[in-house]
């Protein structure tokens, strides 16, 4: 995967499932009608001036809450490059990278500003403001689902099973 | 190396004899279940991403509509269409308005030392009976539907001893909050949590249930009370087999060892807008109420209504307040009704709708408007859960939400 710049959104801990994506929204006939909700009841603006490329910063446990699939769904049809977290809740984190969505552990939230813009070199490091942040890779059975688009295209890839 | 439940359970699955926390195996599964949530999107990537459709075993299948029952808009309608039609064609076992659907998959189908995905976050349910269900997204679903499998990475195992007995008026729901707000909502993140001692054994199948079902309130893949005579019997008394009754090796690993002393456990609220922010209820500064809601995956069992009707007996719901209750399941409201519960609900002033997730989930019955206050046996208190962005939800037992809805303000049913 290669790296890449973003221009950074910055949210804070325990974003659940229910502010990416309130639960009025869910009967929307496809995820982008619902995706100009995503974290309205948390900031109504945030939708739509997020751009593709941008990336998204939080706190800790990103992603509590539902099972609903719809959550990561909207952040990749919004176009966000990744995520970076301080932490993930798990459901989350399956749903995410088996349609797509990069998510990257680090603690980067407390020492960035809004806007600032980050060099993601995935597997490897974060650089902003200056600092050098050291990431892990994921593991290649996750990253072999996320490089192929998500769980379908990977296991039509690797076995036509699906 | 001794095993965790969670660790003979993956290991039955996966077909080995051993396995460690942090290992990932590619298991076979027990069961599945689905409900309206999200069912129609795995329906549509069965029916539109898949070279070569299949279901490896419909029998393993449940498609549940809770969610939202009786469809209140033709957008529900149609989901609830498109989940019959493909449950009839594919020979999947489908329940419309019998109850919440992990009620239903405890009363009808789960049986301990089981591996079993739900597509539903509160899956963690079923290791009230001794099993491990964890929640999963649509694609993991369909995955599992078309497979049969899936892969899972072993959890590391939190043990809760538990010793003694809960104090009068104190009850499963203030445990499980009150241990949620000492560890964190991301205090057993990827974990198992594993209840076990003489105080876990002395709970009932119901009470098991409400532990094991806020466990993902925690961040936990699942929750398991280690399974005893009591899940025998009750597996038994439904025809079912209890095969796989997995206790965790005296060697076992755990991450951590926890002791509570359930004399010590008090009433407690989760106050807006997370389910770790917990107070102590004689701490609680006043709060009035617009709406109280009794039911959920959570609490809407036969147990909890009886405590509400023993409250309501000879006293009215405050006038300004709307009252909800939905039960569990019909095996719930019939049992109910036997009890003349329902009688003392209607004739206090409530409002008993059927049997679904209700209020809980923000959809379908009794959301809450601008600004609105409501305290609720529901699962969550998320910004917005329940309703408009603006309204506060507080978690609380069923006996803190009946006397609340008498009072109009959060109070227990001692200062009626």
């Amino acid at each position: 995967m290669a790296q890449f710049t973003g221009k950074v959104w910055l949210l804070g801990d325990d974003i659940d499932t229910d502010i990416i994506i309130p639960t009025e929204y869910l009967a929307l006939p496809t995820v982008d009608d619902m995706k100009q909700y995503a974290f309205s009841p948390l900031r109504p603006e945030l939708a739509g001036q997020i751009r593709p490329g941008d990336i998204i910063v939080a706190g800790k446990n990103f992603g509590c809450g539902s099972s609903r699939e719809q959550a990561p769904e909207i952040i990749k049809h919004l176009g966000v490059a990744c995520v970076i977290a301080k932490s993930y809740a798990r459901i989350f984190f399956r749903n995410a990278i088996n349609n797509g969505l990069l998510l990257i552990e680090c603690p980067l939230h407390d020492d960035l500003q809004e806007g600032e813009e980050i060099t993601v070199f995935p597997g490897e490091k974060i650089l902003a403001g200056g600092k050098s942040y050291p990431i892990s890779p994921l593991p290649q059975n996750l990253l072999d689902i996320l490089e192929a688009g998500g769980l379908v295209k990977a296991m039509q890839k690797r076995n036509g099973l699906l | 190396m001794g095993m965790t439940i969670a660790e003979k359970i993956i290991a039955r699955a996966a077909g080995v004899p051993e396995v460690k926390a942090g290992e990932i195996h590619t298991v076979t599964l027990d069961r599945m279940m689905s409900n309206d949530g999200t069912t129609h999107l795995t329906i549509d990537m069965y029916h539109n991403k898949l070279r070569h459709p299949h279901i490896a075993d419909p029998s393993k299948v449940v498609f549940i509509v809770d969610h939202n029952i009786p469809a209140e808009n033709p957008k529900t309608a149609a989901v609830h269409k498109k989940m019959r039609d493909f449950a009839r064609e594919n020979g999947i076992a489908m329940y419309e308005g019998k109850g919440v659907c992990h009620q239903l998959m405890v009363e009808n189908y789960v049986c301990p030392g089981e591996l079993i995905f739900g597509a539903d976050s509160h899956t963690c349910s079923y290791g009230a009976l001794g099993a491990f269900g964890t929640g999963v997204g649509c694609t993991d679903f369909l995955y599992g539907m078309v497979t049969g499998g899936s892969w899972v990475m072993v959890p590391e195992t939190l043990r809760f001893n538990l010793h003694g007995k809960l104090r009068e008026g104190v009850y499963p729901r203030d445990l499980i909050l009150t241990i949620i707000g000492d560890i964190g909502a991301n205090g057993a993140n990827y974990k198992c949590m594993e209840f076990a001692g003489d105080g876990a054994h002395g709970l009932s199948v119901n009470d098991r249930f409400v532990l094991c079902n806020l466990a993902v309130e925690a961040g936990a893949k699942t929750g398991i009370v280690e399974p005893d005579e009591k899940v025998k019997e009750y597996v038994e008394s439904r025809g079912r087999k209890a095969e796989h009754l997995f206790t965790s090796d005296p060697d076992a690993k755990f991450l951590k060892v926890y002791d509570y002393d359930l004399d010590k456990i008090e009433p407690v609220v989760a106050c807006p807008d997370f389910v770790d922010n917990i107070t102590p209820l004689r701490e609680l500064p006043h709060v009035d109420i617009d709406e109280a809601f009794l039911g959920s995956c959570n609490n809407g069992r036969i147990d909890e209504l009886r405590v509400a009707a023993s409250i309501l007996k000879g006293r009215k719901v405050k006038d300004c307040v709307r009252f909800i209750v939905s039960p569990a399941s019909n095996e719930v409201y019939l049992q109910a009704l036997r009890e003349g519960i329902i009688d003392t609900l209607l004739e206090a002033g409530a409002m008993v709708m059927n049997a679904n997730c209700s209020v809980c989930w923000g959809s379908c019955q009794g959301v809450i408007g601008e600004n609105e206050v409501l305290v609720s046996t529901g699962t969550r208190n998320f910004k917005g859960r329940a309703g408009h962005k603006t309204s506060k939800v507080y978690l609380a037992s069923a006996a803190v939400v009946t006397a609340s809805a008498v009072a109009g303000y959060i109070t227990g049913p001692e200062s009626l």
